[in-house]
């Protein structure tokens, strides 16, 4: 066992060199920019010294002992940069904002990544890290609620549209996850259709493939005329809420984009069936149903749900688009921060949008890891 | 594929004729324009923006691809192996960031314009091309290394004679994915004033002209199409 861990020594360097750089701004007003602060500027000691002992622990070789370093790392930048706005606020002007900048960033980054590294050594099992989920999830709560951050900028633009952010949430889950539920609802029978047919798999899986390439903005842009000439076609179609223009355009493309992915990965699930497994269903006497639901669906699960998680993350992202087209969802903070070139609005619809990729690329993970046969987990 | 010989001339045309000659597509598009409105996108002449946003496309993909392979051999070298499984869980993760968040975060960073849409195409086209290229360069054959080995090869030179060659063409397959990535990203960037194909769709989301947003969605659709069919080919002839 070597005495440094190589990513330790790289995360402690570039975390050292980070703590040079401006920790966190103060601006007159939310629109113009700010002038940077150095993180000894602020004056918070036990913080600073927490992250420079984060950074030491994280150079030994012990997964554990880095895993706690990374911790101890983001519970000090948090307190410093709590402490920040409390003594940047207190002699500045009734607008003043003042934000987290490249250092709290680069050094949240830092950390966090050494928790990641820390983890892939560990290789905890799933269960352990759904808890591991749930406690980090927690303890964002708990930083949230407690109002430790409600001095940042990004806060106050939080409080101002605390209705709206939660009706955003609302819609961006309603894009993302309800177009996934159609898509496997139309996906899997279709899957299971090619994994039948040859001649079926050759025609579609090119088409799905083709669907996929269109560049996001297009197709949201090209299923506004589409929609708008269902709207007035067919009859009905209004009352139930589709029209060119919102919420069924954005969704209608965010299933298209998602079906390559599950039928794709029903149909290599189904494959990966061992021919053999498929042969002594067969001699057992099980109708072709009862061997899709007893024997060939159980065995395809993982591959079928990583195809559910390439959708789930992949529309979490897509639907920021729908903000463009009246959507709604995160996308429409992230849009408006762009036109106003207001910073705190761009990131209030930016980070949730990453927080809930990540949340969901994570959970998926673990389902993922628990649809295999035990054999392959326990490894 | 016959289909192919017949479809994908047509589409080069069709591509060419709407982006050199978007007057043509007038009693087409008509309808789709608000009354009295304008039909053909005018502010800027089509054939700039293609060559601005190909080029975008361009700068970013191959500097992507340069930095990721570089990295990849890095790491499945002796000296680099104790970042592999951390690049594994840097990839992993940052894949996970939709290319748009990316995006809108390059922003408060580096502000308006071509930069920060250059800089997130770039960062996110690393991802796919880094990971294709560590599986190709993870996956060779044995035989052929031990071969390799047995007639005497340098380490350097077995990398550049046998394992990138070899590993070429899952290599591109990241490129691929990059470049197809890329060109969708790329479109968003005009929320950012980036000069690309994404103004014409933008404009006409904005103006509630669907002629604009039709015209805008069927280029950009033609042209990831064709470059990822073009991409397609070079790959089959390569494991050929």
């Amino acid at each position: 066992m070597r005495a440094v861990s190589p990513p330790g020594l790289v995360f402690a360097i570039v975390g050292g060199a980070l703590l040079c750089v401006p920790f966190m701004t103060l601006a007159a007003n939310r629109i113009v920019a700010g002038h940077g602060v150095m993180v000894w500027a602020l004056g918070y000691w036990p913080a600073l010294m927490g992250m420079i002992a984060a950074l030491g622990a994280g150079l030994s070789p012990r997964p554990t002992l880095r895993l706690f370093a990374g911790a101890l790392g983001l519970a000090c930048i948090t307190a410093q940069v709590s402490q920040g706005a409390d003594l940047l606020l207190a002699d500045a002007g009734d607008y003043a904002r003042t934000s987290p900048a490249a250092g709290f960033w680069g050094l949240l980054a830092v950390f966090s990544l050494l928790i990641a590294d820390a983890l892939t050594q560990l290789h905890p099992r799933p269960l352990l890290r759904a808890g591991l989920l749930i406690v980090a999830l927690a303890a964002l709560a708990v930083v949230f609620w407690s109002g430790l951050l409600g001095d940042l900028s990004i806060a106050q633009e939080y409080v101002s549209r605390a209705r709206q952010f939660w009706t955003a949430l609302a819609q961006h889950l309603q894009l993302a996850l309800g177009s996934l539920a159609v898509a496997v609802v139309i996906g899997f029978p279709l899957g299971v259709l090619c994994h039948r047919r040859g001649g079926l798999r050759r025609a579609m899986l090119p088409m799905l493939s083709f669907l996929q390439t269109i560049p996001s903005l297009a197709m949201f842009g090209i299923m506004i005329p589409l929609l708008a000439w269902v709207a007035t076609t067919v009859p009905g179609a209004r009352e139930i809420g589709i029209a060119g223009i919102g919420f069924a355009p954005a969704f209608v493309a965010l299933v298209l984009y998602s079906l390559l992915p599950v039928v794709g990965n029903t149909v290599a699930g189904l494959d990966a069936v061992p021919p053999a497994t498929s042969d002594a269903a067969r001699g057992m006497g099980l109708s072709a149903t009862q061997q899709l639901w007893q024997v060939e669906l159980p065995l395809g699960l993982p591959v079928l749900l990583t195809g559910v998680r390439i959708v789930m993350v992949q529309n979490i992202g897509l639907a920021v688009i729908a903000g463009l087209i009246g959507g709604g969802g995160f996308g429409s903070f992230v849009f408006q921060g762009l036109n106003q070139t207001a910073t705190d609005l761009i990131l209030l619809g930016a980070l949730p949008t990453v927080l809930l990729a990540l949340v969901a690329a994570v959970l998926m993970d673990i389902l993922v890891d628990l649809a295999r046969p035990v054999s392959e987990t326990a490894r | 594929m016959k289909s192919g010989l017949i479809l994908r001339p047509f589409l080069v045309v069709l591509l060419l004729a709407m982006v050199l000659r978007p007057v043509w597509f007038t009693p087409l598009l008509a309808p789709l324009a608000p009354e009295n409105g304008p039909v053909i996108y005018e502010r800027a002449s089509l054939w700039s923006l293609t060559i601005s946003h190909l080029g975008l496309v361009l700068a970013a993909s191959l500097s992507a691809t340069v930095v990721a392979v570089g990295l990849a051999v890095f790491v499945t070298r002796p000296i680099g192996a104790a970042f592999l499984p951390l690049s594994r869980t840097v990839t992993n993760i940052g894949q996970t960031f939709p290319p748009v968040a990316v995006l809108a975060l390059a922003v408060p960073a580096l502000g308006f314009g071509a930069g920060p849409t250059l800089v997130a195409l770039f960062l996110y086209g690393l991802l796919p091309i880094f990971d294709n290229a560590v599986t190709g360069l993870r996956t060779l054959p044995p035989v052929t290394m031990d071969a390799a080995r047995g007639i005497g090869l340098s380490p350097s030179q077995r990398l550049r004679t046998v394992e990138l060659p070899l590993a070429l063409p899952v290599i591109l397959t990241g490129v691929r994915l990059s470049v197809v990535i890329a060109l969708g990203t790329a479109t968003i960037g005009s929320t950012v004033a980036a000069r690309t194909l994404g103004e014409v769709i933008i404009a006409g989301l904005l103006t509630n002209n669907t002629a604009f947003v039709v015209q805008g969605g069927v280029i950009t659709g033609l042209l990831a199409l064709l470059i990822h069919d073009g991409l397609v080919l070079l790959e089959k002839r390569l494991s050929a």
